[in-house]
């Protein structure tokens, strides 16, 4: 095994490595590999695995890429997420991507498909559309067209057809990828000292940089090294993060947050790589219906996720209980409809459900961490005057 | 000649009047009468379907509009944000849960009834299912009946998109509709309904290309969406709208005889200076305000996008009688915010053209992303392809906060002075080729 700090400071170079070398490095290497780039929040990375494909996460520019052209792009009171990527776009980081998937989240994501589109960026553009009807035969069809569409963008670039076996392949690595990461929050969740927020999220933000049978290496040693006694604990309270991350925090807030005095034993940051709970059947002679049945069953909440019927709220308030959480932090991008419109229900359920919470609403380039780090400091005393 | 022409336009104009006056009341007595109610949505509703049940529609965006005409949409917004609701989000969706906070008093002052059935159809916007998940927690137990519209990704609509709506219909809307309603889904009464929607959809479209005319007849925009295509939604299907649509066909015909501009509140407009394509919703809280800096200019719309969220009939589409479920899936899918951004931008460069426009224009609402994010790519776009001068106002729907008045006139008399030279300069152009 590697010295444990290289493998972080590896991963959070990879992380933010917004020319995303390793991918291109890894394309370079055969011909009829391709790179393909998804927008926040979730594919099913599966289908372009087993494609010969890379699908490789763009969670935007954060506060690593100055904006300039990005800005005439968009108005002042959309969400920042989508300038950074146009930038990316117009400048060279997205070259040598064979295609785009833009998953059905929000209005902006739909309406950047249509702008890259425009702009030809990529072979191809595809807006991926999640069913919000849950019914297998019917929206569990849809899900498979869905994601038959996709692998046809693959094969018309490479030729390579999906099969069984390559499909069952891809998940079973993926699910291993799930796992372990599931493994890292389980022990983070007893020994929240021996892994901090910030080194969590460069390792799973690595993750989607590279082949997830690298990553999934990581992890192994990641775990490895944390199921052994590292760091001290401290006198924090413990914090459920949620803000249905697409737009991503900048690593200042999730600092600021530990520092005041908070262990986050659970966020949403990284949620896409988190989407499905539990394992997906591998073994099946129909992997696609595998694929879809996770999606339909065992998807987390989210705000891009219609919920009627298994309301968030609620399922918030459980994952606080099953964490032993003192408390929520709502953390959602600005002018974020999606994730504001949910905000205050989810608060209420809080509120019912006897749980303290504060919000704060970021831009992924924000510089000032100095309030957010009072409020959560404040917060942080005030529930251990509590408890 | 002033006379005829008085009555003329009143004719359509009070026959809206007290349709409108109708539909709130039959709202208003809907319990008494035993009438079921649905709560849903303008872009790709279900109004026929609904009708054909017997049920009557509530469409929350236009309660929050006209709150915003009627100057109470910024309490309601500020009372939904007590609530919590950051003031960042979609004020047509604070306006609207403010509204019933304060006890859902429609637009005539008669309260509105509570929702029997909630008809979640998002047609190509996502705060819809947000609005829709925060009314399902005002009307707990109301209830829900979901149906997606696929995305025209691929600017198209395919066969295996219709087939994954008309399921919808089937197994989850209709069932659920016919146990609101107590009444057996009636495929003959909806197809019937749909050939009075086919009838009125042509003569919506003669009355909407009239506008190719130069002069135009019509203002495609202000006059659009204040007493051209409010009717349509709650009626389409109803011998009443066909009555109405043909009323106000023969009354633009009658213009066109005549020879006369568009109505503006003020009388009709004398000469037309600028013919322009707008893109973008309206501002509700100051509409007339807003309407008069266009019409004391000399200018007119001659076609815009926000009037096809309700369905894009001038490119093509009717309702069609033979099926009824299919035509239903089509139109979700075909509205103008379901329509992919290189669509718009041809739909758009199309409009620039075929209507002879000076000049594209949009207004930008800040609280609507489903329209507004895109838009200064599409401006350039249009700029682009088809040489005319384009300009950018913003401001808000129903938030009044967002509406600047001095800000938004300047900004129009600086880009109708830059349309104004660029005619000399045409015209100098013109003579000396
Ligand atoms: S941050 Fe929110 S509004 Fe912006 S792209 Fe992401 S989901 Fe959409
Ligand atoms: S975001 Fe725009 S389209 Fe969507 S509900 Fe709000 S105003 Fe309507």
């Amino acid at each position: 095994m590697k010295h444990f700090d290289d493998i972080l400071s590896y991963c959070e170079k990879a992380a933010f490595d917004l020319n995303f070398t390793l991918a291109k490095n890894w394309k370079k290497e055969k011909q009829d590999r391709v790179l393909v780039g998804y927008l926040p929040i979730y594919v099913p990375r599966e289908i372009i695995h087993a494609a010969n494909g890379l699908p490789v996460g763009i969670m935007g520019a954060g506060d690593r890429k100055q904006i300039i052209k990005g800005d005439a792009y968009y108005q002042s009171y959309i969400c920042h997420l989508p300038r950074g990527i146009i930038e990316m776009a117009l400048d060279t980081n997205l070259n040598d991507f064979d295609g785009f998937l833009f998953p059905a989240i929000c209005d902006c994501i739909r309406n950047l498909s249509g702008m890259f589109k425009l702009s030809r960026k990529g072979k191809f553009q595809r807006y991926f559309d999640y069913p919000q009807n849950f019914d297998p035969a019917i929206g569990g069809a849809f899900y498979s067209q869905e994601m038959e569409k996709v692998m046809d963008d693959i094969y018309r670039i490479n030729g390579i057809k999906v099969t069984n076996e390559k499909l069952n392949y891809a998940i079973k690595l993926y699910n291993r990828n799930r796992k372990l990461i599931e493994e890292i929050y389980r022990i983070r969740q007893e020994f929240p000292w021996r892994l901090s927020a910030v080194e969590t999220y460069h390792i799973l933000r690595a993750g989607i940089t590279m082949p997830v049978e690298e990553h999934n290496e990581i992890l192994s040693q990641v775990v490895e090294a944390i199921s052994e006694e590292r760091g001290e604990p401290m006198d924090n309270i413990r914090v459920v993060v949620t803000g249905s991350f697409c737009e991503q925090p900048p690593i200042g807030l999730i600092k600021s947050i530990e520092m005041a005095g908070c262990y986050i034993v659970d966020d949403d940051f990284m949620q896409g790589s988190r989407w499905i709970l539990g394992d997906i059947q591998d073994d099946t002679n129909e992997p696609l219906k595998a694929l879809t049945d996770a999606y339909i069953n065992q998807s987390t909440f989210a705000s891009a996720y219609y919920d009627v019927g298994n309301p968030k709220g609620k399922r918030l308030v459980e994952l606080v209980r099953s964490r032993n959480g003192d408390g929520v932090i709502f953390c959602a991008a600005s002018f974020c409809d999606p994730a504001l419109l949910d905000r205050p229900m989810m608060q209420k359920e809080c509120d019912e459900a006897g749980i303290p919470h504060i919000n704060f609403q970021f831009h992924e380039n924000t510089g000032q961490f100095k309030v957010i780090k009072e409020q959560a400091g404040t917060f942080s005393d005030s529930i251990k005057l509590w408890v | 000649m002033a006379q005829p022409k008085e009555v003329i336009k009143e004719k359509s104009m009070v026959l809206q009047k007290e349709m409108l006056a109708k539909q709130f009341h039959d709202l208003s007595t809907a319990k008494e009468s035993g009438k079921k109610v649905v709560y849903t949505f303008v872009p790709g509703n279900l109004t026929e379907l609904i009708l054909s049940f017997d049920m009557l529609p509530v469409y929350p965006e236009i309660n929050a509009l006209q709150s915003g005409m009627r100057k109470k949409s910024a309490s309601y917004i500020k009372d939904a944000e007590k609530m919590g609701f950051s003031e960042d989000v979609c004020t047509y969706v604070k306006c609207d849960i403010g509204m019933m906070l304060n006890g859902n008093i429609g637009p005539t002052g008669e309260k509105l009834p509570d929702p029997d059935l909630l008809l979640l159809s998002y047609t190509g916007c996502f705060t819809f299912m947000k609005w829709f998940e925060n009314l399902e927690r005002l009307y707990p137990g109301v209830p829900v009946a979901m149906l997606h519209t696929p995305y025209q990704e691929d600017g198209q609509i395919t066969d295996d998109q219709v087939q994954y709506m008309v399921k919808q219909l089937k197994e989850e809307v209709i069932p659920k509709m016919e146990q609101v309603s107590g009444k057996k889904y009636n495929h003959d009464r909806l197809s019937k309904m749909m050939e009075n929607s086919a009838r009125s959809e042509d003569l919506l479209v003669n009355v909407l290309e009239s506008a190719k005319r130069v002069p135009t007849p019509i203002d495609a925009y202000f006059a659009g969406v204040y007493y051209i295509g409010p009717i349509f939604t709650a009626f389409r299907g109803t011998e009443e709208a066909v009555e109405y649509y043909s009323e106000l066909w023969n009354e633009v015909q009658q213009r066109i005889q005549l020879g006369l501009g568009p109505i503006t509140p003020e009388g009709e407009l004398k000469e037309e200076k600028f013919r322009l394509v707008m893109e973008g919703p309206p501002n509700w809280t100051n509409f007339r305000e807003f309407w008069k800096i266009f019409y004391d200019m000399g200018a007119v719309i001659v076609a815009s996008s926000y009037t096809k969220v309700g369905g894009v009939y001038d490119l093509g589409f009717r309702h069609e009688p033979d099926k009824p479920l299919e035509s239903l899936s089509k139109y979700c899918m075909g509205c103008y915010t379901n329509m992919n951004l290189p669509q718009r931008v041809g739909m758009l460069e199309q409009y620039v053209k075929e209507y002879k426009a000076d000049g594209f224009l949009i207004n930008s609402i800040k609280s609507c992303n489903s329209f507004s994010a895109g838009q200064l790519m599409i401006m350039r776009e249009i700029e682009q392809r088809t040489g005319v001068p384009v300009g950018f106002i913003e401001s808000d729907l129903v938030d009044p906060r967002y509406f600047s008045y001095a800000n938004i006139k300047n900004r129009l008399e600086s880009y109708f002075q830059m349309l104004e030279q660029r005619k000399i300069i045409l015209a100098q152009e013109g003579t000396t080729v």
